[in-house]
């Protein structure tokens, strides 16, 4: 600092009009393109992320009434072989890749900050970065797509058929590559979670005031950080055995298609629950929110959600049961794959018991909620019956299983992400979503879901395994098959709906205010939307419920300067404040970055050397991004 | 012979799918997994419904309440509330246990060691079945393709390979599946209960053609079991008139011999099935086709047409050539 | 809602220290990400050495010169580095410019010594499964020297500029912090290259 600056300003030298003006201007993104490419808030970053992953699930959806088409009669030719088994993988990989994970993780960017008392997520450019990577891999994908490049070999992928001897052309690697984008991106957002929750939550907001749904994501965040290591190192291995002749996979070289499994799926249950423990949090929140009281047995939920996170690097094997592993080792996993059900019950019991000794409003949220628990513990009952070895072997790879995870990722996470839109839309954008849509978009899924996946149960037992692009007529599936084609159109007129309403709201939905729904959490204590600077000063907590303890009065920090972007940083467990950290300016580097990363990957995929010369200008960019630049936020 | 042709017919023309179903079992082990499945979808059943039930109560009590605010819960319900979770975490923990007692217990006895009648090697490829019945007696040894035949009562033992990439072998009515996987073998028992017809089909997805890779056991009587066996192990019937003596002239010529083998002929090719008593099965091409001369010769004129992507080559054959090789195999009983 | 200040800020630094340094918690989330990935690999060899006849497959266990003058550079490396951490919390900028080009040179021999580290491996990546994860094993973690040196080297030029301040100071705990991780992370790797197969 030289004296040739000016004196720092801050906010205890400014009443609140004033403040608010100088944060405005501290913090805002400017209009325009630059402002589009060089933005660090995470609000804008948590919305485009969140809309994007709709798009996503909106042409997974398409891709889904594909199937339900070509499979609606015996021997259909709707799609060829060649064309089903694309569709089918990009149905897969689309809805775990591109749309499930990253839609979880966007509403924690653009939520947790806010709930946890702060003006933005930790590391905001790697923020930016993320998204752009995600954006990148997406478009890899689908452009692979439309150029008949798509991948086709199931959405995991098992060699020798993604191998090099099977998996011709660049199918498979364009896959693998997608997987490298969409977990750098998720890896990042996971280390901006943890850092802050753990470092920027409000002052008093102790480990035993921390909302669920901030809980859930501070889980999720680890489950990622563990478990998609495992599947870099797996698509990585992948790709080198196809490019460059290693033989990890290859049984005629000491390697094994077996270890691909097993590095698969030790990423791939994790990953599940990195979808359904986000939802978790945003039940626990809309179930509070609407029965007017605190979740029952906050202790019993956060020990549940850190129970289920360990457990679920401990059932990997269940999907192997039929690979002709040792006895003992399969039985070992039928106990903790069902050990899981433990945790996830006391959830619903915890819920219930809320419901039960709660005063209800029923709005749309809650409504979900309801969706989601009647079909999500059945979806749970299913999964104990498959963590069966002997009754898995039966129904492994068929209809059943098709019809389990639907139900648990359906009504486990999209239920409970419909009702958080419903929710938080107000607090996005400032305005009400339709109560009346509302409650016949939840008709038409709950309904439309169940018809459509129910019967694949029994196609299951009745012999149907999965991944078939045709069956012949004599098989007498054609019937049920008809049903849930069929049906499948109700499933879309709901979410078609739901687009419907997401659009008219925009335009023409209810003023909001600050908190519609008369809830506890700190994102209620701003307006709606947020300015960009999130709280004009920054909130103290003293209970769980803030709003609700003190509904009249909201308690603040003073002391941060107004003319840097600053936030504070308090200790782990008991949210001390211990310095006023800087947050960063809007930069293009994040996305220069990504452009530079974007280039290398997919430049691998056809060459090793990329990685080689593709790591250069990488490397100029990174520099550009950390290089200081002499603002006020680099004092200190 | 033509019994099961018979009762195959029945079976198709009585709608019932019940030939490849674990709900409609005729084996030691697939009655024993469809009796665990019921155990499992009623206790499960009862679990869901009662979830529901008092997810429905806890909901009927209170109609949308003008809203007063939030409110804490008086400390004494919020006691007797975590008894009953607590009660309701000590059931599941209950329930859990017992089913994974009962899987355990059902593992223990599907895995128990019958000796067994049969020894048969199943290696699967895109997207056929290749089926060797083994003996320690060599020439007792035979080959053949996408048709299993089995006696009735007896135990039957699978050894599994893959000659490409990972399929799966499930016969529903039969037993459970277990996979075929590339550098490693695997094995499968089973004891069929009632002769009949079993259709399976491969449950690992394998590529192109995963939708047409089925395969038929057939459960015979002692009896037919024993004479099915001697007829697969003679060689190919002879050519009977012109016609298909020109047909196996062909092809034995053409490009056929290359990936075929027929026993009693020069052709011996191994990558493809065996098609030594080929009339005998009741499908060709592992399940897309009924078997007979019409058929063959269909597929003989464009197998990609049939089943496309497929690992057989279209060979260009006039219509006197297609009308021969058509005759001489139609007649490999 | 009315806003009532509770608590008064201004006095708290502009910039935390080690636990208090956000940048330092990335780090720590990077290292564990990294980790897994390394355990991850350590695991893949087990596995495949499990599932082996012999090991190492067709080939003769890597010679031990290379790899283990790599050892012995990147342990003695930790003394340097060291003491850069404790200058850095002294705010002694001078000596922490000069130990900073240290690093830098700490962090270019044990590259140069890997090249001749990979051609004694006594077996080439596309030989067989042995081959390819021991080069992945090693490539893993020449890509970890190679970023922490690219790093340090910025840091260095960072540390002569005008921006050479308390943050930039921190930044030098944090690479310190990363460069112990990069010489821990080794450890494993080196037993499990060399040691394992000579069992």
């Amino acid at each position: 600092m030289t004296a040739s600056e000016p004196r720092a300003v801050s906010d205890s030298d400014l009443d609140p009009p004033a403040l608010e003006k100088q944060l405005a201007a501290t913090w805002r993104t400017p209009g325009g393109l630059w402002g589009v490419l060089s933005t660090v808030d995470h609000k804008i970053i948590g919305r485009r992320y969140i809309i994007t992953a709709f798009v996503f699930l909106a042409l997974g959806g398409v891709l889904a009434l594909l199937m339900r088409l070509q499979l609606a009669g015996a021997e259909r030719r709707v799609l060829s072989a060649d064309r089903y088994n694309q569709v089918f993988t990009m149905h897969g990989s689309n809805m775990m890749f591109l749309f499930a994970v990253p839609v979880m993780e966007a509403m924690a960017v653009y939520l947790v900050p806010l709930m946890v008392g702060s003006r933005n997520i930790a590391f905001p450019r790697l923020n930016a970065f993320s998204y752009w990577l995600y954006l990148a891999g997406g478009i890899l994908l689908w452009a692979a797509f439309a150029l008949n490049m798509a991948p086709d070999v199931g959405w995991f992928a098992y060699v020798p058929l993604s191998g090099p001897q099977f998996g011709a052309g660049k199918r498979a690697d364009i896959w693998a590559q997608m997987i490298t984008f969409t977990e750098v991106s998720a890896l990042a957002v996971a280390i901006e979670l943890v850092v802050t929750i753990f470092k920027q939550r409000a002052p008093g907001m102790t480990l035993a005031r921390v909302p669920l749904f901030v809980w859930s994501m501070l889980v999720t965040a680890f489950l990622v950080i563990l478990a998609m290591p495992t599947i870099m190192i797996a698509s990585t291995s992948l790709i080198l055995d196809r490019l460059v002749g290693t033989h990890f996979f290859n049984p005629a070289e000491g390697g094994d298609a077996l270890l691909w499994q097993h590095l698969f799926w030790f990423f791939g249950h994790p990953e599940v629950y990195i979808i359904f423990l986000p939802a978790v949090g945003m039940v626990s929140t809309i179930v509070a929110t609407f029965a007017r009281r605190p979740v029952f047995g906050y202790l019993a939920m956060v020990l549940a959600l850190i129970a289920t996170g360990v457990l679920a690097f401990g059932l990997w094997v269940h999907h192997m049961f039929v690979v002709g592993l040792p006895r003992l080792g399969e039985s070992f996993f039928t106990i903790s794959s069902m050990s899981i059900a433990l945790p996830a019950g006391i959830q619903i019991f915890c819920w219930l018991a809320t419901l039960w000794d709660g005063r209800l409003m029923f709005r749309t949220p809650l409504l979900f909620v309801i969706a989601f628990m009647v079909t999500f513990v059945m979806g749970g009952l299913t999964g104990v019956m498959v963590a069966s070895v002997p009754l898995d072997t039966q129904v492994h790879d068929t209809y059943f299983v098709v019809a389990h995870f639907h139900y648990v990722l359906i009504g486990g996470a999209v239920f409970p992400l419909i009702g958080a839109i419903y929710y938080w839309f107000p607090k996005m954008t400032g305005r009400l979503m339709s109560e009346r849509i509302g409650r016949w978009v939840v008709g038409l899924l709950f309904v439309g879901f169940n018809l459509t996946f129910f019967p694949m149960h029994i196609l299951g037992l009745q012999g149907m395994p999965r991944r078939i692009y045709t069956y012949p007529a004599e098989m007498h599936w054609g019937t049920i098959n008809l049903f849930v084609s069929v049906s499948a159109t109700i499933l879309t007129s709901g979410f078609l709906l739901f687009f419907i309403d997401v659009v008219r709201s925009l335009r023409h939905g209810p003023p909001a205010g600050a908190n519609p729904w008369g809830a506890s959490t700190l994102e209620w204590a701003t307006s709606s939307p947020p300015p960009s600077y999130n709280f004009a000063r920054l909130p103290v907590v003293g209970s769980a419920q803030p709003l609700w303890d003190r509904p009249d009065v909201l308690p603040v920090v003073c002391g941060l300067r107004a003319d840097r972007r600053e936030l504070l940083i308090t200790s782990l467990r008991s949210a001390e404040p211990q310095a006023r950290e800087s947050s960063p300016r809007n930069s293009i580097w994040p996305l220069l970055a990504a452009i530079a990363s974007t280039v290398m990957l997919i430049s691998s995929i056809f060459t090793p050397w990329a990685m080689v010369w593709g790591a250069v200008p990488v490397l100029i960019t990174l520099i550009g991004w950390f290089w200081p630049k002499g603002t006020p936020e680099d004092e200190g | 012979m033509a019994r099961h042709a018979l009762s195959l017919i029945a079976l198709l023309c009585c709608g019932c799918a019940g030939w490849q179903s674990a709900l409609d079992t005729h084996a030691v082990q697939g009655t024993r997994l469809a009796h665990l499945i019921w155990l499992f979808v009623g206790v499960c059943a009862v679990v869901w419904v009662t979830v529901t039930v008092v997810l429905l109560l806890a909901l009927r009590k209170k109609n949308d309440c003008p809203d007063d605010g939030p409110h804490t819960p008086a400390e004494a319900s919020e006691r007797r509330m975590a008894r009953i979770v607590r009660a309701a975490a000590i059931a599941t923990a209950g329930i859990i246990t017992s089913l994974t007692i009962v899987s355990f217990y059902a593992t223990r006895e599907l895995t128990s060691a019958a000796v067994a009648a049969l020894d048969l090697r199943v290696r699967g490829y895109q997207w056929w079945w290749e089926v060797t019945y083994l003996d320690a007696r060599p020439d007792q040894v035979f080959i053949t393709a996408n048709e299993i035949h089995v006696p009735v009562g007896r135990s039957i033992h699978l050894r599994l390979a893959a000659a490409d990439v990972i399929h799966s072998f499930w016969v529903p009515s039969l037993t459970g599946k277990q996979d075929l996987i590339p550098g490693r073998e695997n094995t499968l028992t089973f004891t069929p209960q009632e002769v009949g017809i079993y259709r399976g089909q491969c449950a690992e997805f394998c590529g192109l053609q995963h939708a047409h890779m089925s395969l038929l056991v057939v459960v015979d009587s002692a009896a037919d079991f024993e004479h099915w066996r001697r007829g697969q192990l003679a060689p190919a019937a002879t050519p009977r008139g012109p016609e298909q003596e020109t047909g196996k002239r062909l092809f034995e010529n053409k490009a056929c011999a290359s990936c075929h083998n027929i026993q009693g002929s020069t052709a011996s090719g191994t990558i493809g099935p065996d098609l030594t008593h080929l009339a005998s099965r009741h499908y060709i091409a592992a399940g897309s086709l009924a078997t007979n001369r019409g058929s063959i010769a269909a597929w003989l004129a464009d197998p990609q047409t049939i089943k496309p992507g497929n690992n057989m080559p279209r060979v260009r054959l006039n219509a006197g050539e297609l009308n021969a090789l058509s005759a001489y195999l139609a007649a490999l009983r | 809602m009315k806003e009532q200040v509770q608590l008064d800020v201004s006095g708290l630094p502009l910039h935390g220290r080690n636990e208090a340094s956000p940048t330092c918690w990335g780090t720590a989330a990077f290292m564990l990400i990294e980790g897994s990935a390394f355990a991850v690999s350590i695991a893949i060899y087990l596995y495949l050495l499990s599932i082996a006849p012999s090991w190492p497959l067709a080939a003769a266990p890597p010679d031990l010169g290379p790899g283990t003058v790599v050892t012995v550079i990147l342990v003695l490396s930790l003394v340097p580095n060291w003491l850069v951490g404790r200058w850095a919390k002294q705010d002694a900028l001078r000596k922490v410019q000069l130990g900073t080009i240290v690093m830098c040179l700490f962090g270019v021999a044990p590259l140069v010594v890997r090249v001749y580290e990979f051609a004694a491996l006594n077996v080439w990546w596309d030989s067989n499964a042995y081959g390819s994860i021991v080069w992945l094993l090693l490539g893993l973690h020449s890509t970890h020297l190679i970023t922490d040196l690219a790093d340090t080297v910025v840091l260095a030029a960072l540390l002569f500029t005008r921006h050479a301040g308390r943050r930039r100071l921190g930044d030098v705990e944090d690479n310190v912090l990363y460069w112990n991780f990069v010489v821990l992370t080794w450890l494993p790797i080196y037993v499990c290259i060399y040691w394992i197969p000579r069992l």
